[in-house]
């Protein structure tokens, strides 16, 4: 039996190295990415403290995580196509403004 | 009940000043005319039926009208109470009687004046406050009045608002009657410590009741009080106001600064003389003080060009001879004075403004002479007028004015033959300057400039420009009965020596003895007679100075003056008194506001409070305002470390918080 502690050493590693990405990276997909790291992360903790009390809400919070995850995707993704249509870039320094 | 008549004297003049201040405007100017003259003279025959119930035999000598009470607290109340002795009888009647000629001349001399609703509801207003100032039964109703009729004179003076000078003199009379009024209302916060109540008779009352109280307190109360008098009556050194205030209209000069209201400072050192009587020193002071007055204000006077400023300096001497003869504890002799002084001073005043009337607006004494037979009947009117201030038997002042001197003469006063001689000069001065404007005015060439071009003077008379005319009868009118009484109204004082029994005294003796013993009158006929044997001659002096200088040899006046070339500067300008006032006071008043109030306290601590405030703000601002940058990662940054925060409240906060 593993013990929790490694899963969540291993959660905690995996979301800072996320939050990290997500402050260093410019590209706005590896923004992007760096969240779905980050969800994971949390993903892991969720099943594994699900095992270990031996319940079932954490595993299903898992699947509510990864639908927003999905749908997050989903629109995000439009959303980037949109930005880089009109702004011609992929770089969030420089779409710091809301407006065009 | 007469009682119940007395509340519609001080109201009727209300009702006209709301009626005209209301709607004035929109109405003809007969209506305003009527209303204005019909709630004058209500009132003044209201006061013809007090002096036959007060006449008759039997009749009680105080009518009371107390109603509720005006301000009640523990242990303290004021009524509003009106009460009419024998003094408020004489004064209400100079006040309703004159009050009511002068509105009756003023609905000629303004005919052609804008705003002449304006004029009129003010002076209603004026008439109210008056009543309530000689009607009142407290020191506070009398305050109220006090402040009114400085209100009306204020507006009056600054009736030609348009003009600057008006404008200053009007602020410049409040302003200088502030200070007076600030020593009354010290007097009145020492009353309530003392006895607790405001109430004349309460306090006279007490005063009696306690013979032993001299001095001390009552002193301190007595000098406020006249701190406050000096003020609304013109005394050094609170007299500046009053020469300035010829900028009002005429007939404003006649009825507030010559007739009534400056002589509300004599009428409350004589409704208080229970309190004077009691302190030497502060009786002392007023005598000091009115002699002071009438000979400084008599020196100015001989020099002054502009007609109506020659008398209003005549004014602030004459009221210092009323502030005199309380000063010697002749009250009688002061109200006998101001009454004289009341129809002839309004007569001078209204036959000025004719002869202005007549010139189109002139008012320089320069620009005149010649003309007694052009406007006959101003000038056979003011001649009475001019006799009657001299001091010549058997006019009016004559009688008063030597009861004054004889009075100052034999007073007990240790400076009493000082007294009366500086009364004396002042006669013999105010003789010579009012001989003086009457031939300069009257005889003499001619110096009149014919009106060949438009006269755009300050009177606004400008529209109907035309040569010199008499005024019209609305006008006279007026003049041909203060005439008659400035020369029969001494006759009701004629003295004991000269085989009278001196009538209005007995008649004010039941107010001025209560309280205080009779002072037995030292002197005897024959002395009397030997005084007043001089000031006639000091009279007849004047007029001969006056006909020498101005008649017998025109042009030495001026030969006179370019020899005692300083002393006819220092006279012309009025002893610099006026420039002294704005180097002493004036001018560091206001440099000290400009650095200290203006520099420091509004603009280091009220604006600079306001200022640090935004500073404050701003600059909080714009340290926060980075976290809003629209950068995402920065807002990521901020989140994480936001996170970063609750996490580790959540993991060590229990134990820092919670211990």
């Amino acid at each position: 039996m593993v013990p929790i502690a490694y899963y969540l050493v291993l959660a905690a590693i995996l979301f800072s190295v996320g939050v990290a990405a997500f402050l260093i990276k410019r590209n706005i997909i590896s923004v992007f990415m760096s969240i779905e790291l980050m969800l994971n992360a949390v993903n892991l903790t969720f099943v594994a403290f699900a095992h270990m009390w031996h319940q079932v809400q954490g595993q299903i919070f898992v699947f509510f995580v990864m639908v927003v995850a999905a749908a997050e995707a989903a629109v995000g993704l439009a959303i980037i196509i949109a930005i880089f249509r009109t702004r011609q870039t992929l770089n969030v320094d420089q779409i710091n403004l809301m407006k065009l | 009940m007469p009682s119940s008549y007395l509340w519609l004297i001080p109201l009727l003049p209300f009702t006209g000043f709301l009626i005209n201040g209301t709607v004035g405007r929109k109405l003809p100017r007969a209506a305003v005319t009527g209303i204005a003259l019909l709630f004058t003279a209500i009132p003044a025959v209201i006061v013809a039926y007090l002096w036959m119930i007060m006449k008759a035999a039997g009749a009680p000598e105080l009518i009371q009208a107390v109603s509720a009470p005006w301000i009640a607290i523990t242990g303290f109340q004021v009524n509003f109470a009106f009460t009419v002795d024998h003094l408020t009888l004489i004064m209400l009647s100079i006040i309703t009687g004159v009050g009511f000629l002068i509105h009756l001349y003023s609905a000629g001399y303004m005919a052609h004046e804008e705003g002449y609703w304006r004029f009129f509801a003010y002076l209603n207003l004026f008439m109210f406050f008056m009543s309530v100032l000689v009607l009142s039964e407290s020191f506070l109703l009398l305050f109220v009045g006090w402040e009114g009729v400085g209100l009306a004179s204020y507006l009056l003076i600054g009736f030609y608002f348009k003009k600057d000078s008006a404008a200053n003199a009007g602020k410049k009379a409040f302003i200088v009657n502030r200070i007076g009024d600030f020593g009354f209302l010290l007097a009145m916060f020492l009353l309530v410590t003392h006895f607790g109540t405001l109430s004349f008779t309460e306090v006279f009352t007490e005063i009696t009741a306690h013979p032993e109280w001299h001095g001390g307190f009552l002193t301190a109360i007595a000098l406020l009080l006249v701190v406050g008098a000096t003020g609304k009556s013109a005394q050094i050194p609170l007299y500046v106001w009053l020469p300035d205030a010829m900028e009002g209209p005429t007939p404003v000069s006649a009825l507030i600064h010559a007739a009534t209201m400056v002589t509300a400072g004599i009428y409350m050192v004589a409704r208080c003389h229970t309190l004077f009587d009691r302190s030497p020193y502060a009786l002392g002071v007023v005598a000091l003080i009115g002699a002071a007055t009438a000979l400084f204000a008599a020196c100015i006077g001989m020099v002054q060009q502009d007609i109506k400023r020659v008398l209003a300096y005549s004014t602030v001497s004459q009221l210092g001879y009323m502030f005199l003869a309380c000063g010697v504890g002749a009250y009688g002799a002061g109200i006998f004075h101001l009454m004289t002084h009341a129809f002839f001073k309004a007569l001078l005043f209204l036959a000025a403004g004719s002869v202005i009337h007549a010139l189109n607006g002139e008012q320089d004494m320069r620009k005149m002479g010649a003309l007694r037979k052009r406007i006959p009947v101003t000038f056979w009117t003011m001649t009475m007028g001019v006799f009657a201030i001299a001091g010549l038997p058997p006019w009016a002042a004559f009688f008063s004015k030597d009861e004054i001197l004889y009075r100052a003469f034999i007073s007990d006063n240790p400076l009493g033959k000082l007294l009366w001689f500086v009364g004396l000069v002042t006669a013999g001065m105010t003789s010579f300057y009012m001989f003086r404007l009457w031939f300069k005015t009257f005889f003499g060439k001619s110096h009149v400039e014919e009106p060949a071009h438009d006269h755009s003077h300050d009177h606004g008379h400008a529209a109907h420009s035309h040569g010199v005319h008499e005024s019209p009868w609305i006008m006279l009118f007026p003049l041909v009965v203060l005439a008659i009484l400035s020369v029969i109204g001494g006759w009701v004082g004629v003295p004991a020596a000269l085989g009278g029994h001196n009538e209005i005294e007995h008649f004010l003796e039941p107010v001025f003895s209560t309280g205080s013993p009779v002072a037995e009158i030292a002197g005897s006929n024959g002395l009397e007679l030997t005084l007043a044997a001089v000031s006639v001659l000091t009279a007849l002096l004047g007029l001969f100075v006056a006909y020498w200088l101005y008649v017998k040899n025109p042009g030495s006046s001026t030969a006179i003056a370019r020899k005692a070339r300083p002393v006819y500067k220092l006279l012309e300008n009025k002893f610099y008194i006026d420039e002294i006032y704005q180097a002493v006071i004036v001018f560091p008043l206001t440099a000290g506001t400009r650095v200290l109030l203006s520099g420091i306290v509004d603009w280091g601590i009220v604006d600079g409070s306001g200022k640090l405030a935004g500073a404050t703000t701003r600059g909080l601002s714009t340290l926060t305002r980075r976290v809003q940058s629209g950068n995402i990662r920065s807002y990521a940054g901020w989140l994480a470390l936001g996170a970063a925060a609750v996490l580790a409240v959540m993991i060590f906060g229990h134990s820092l918080f919670m211990r």
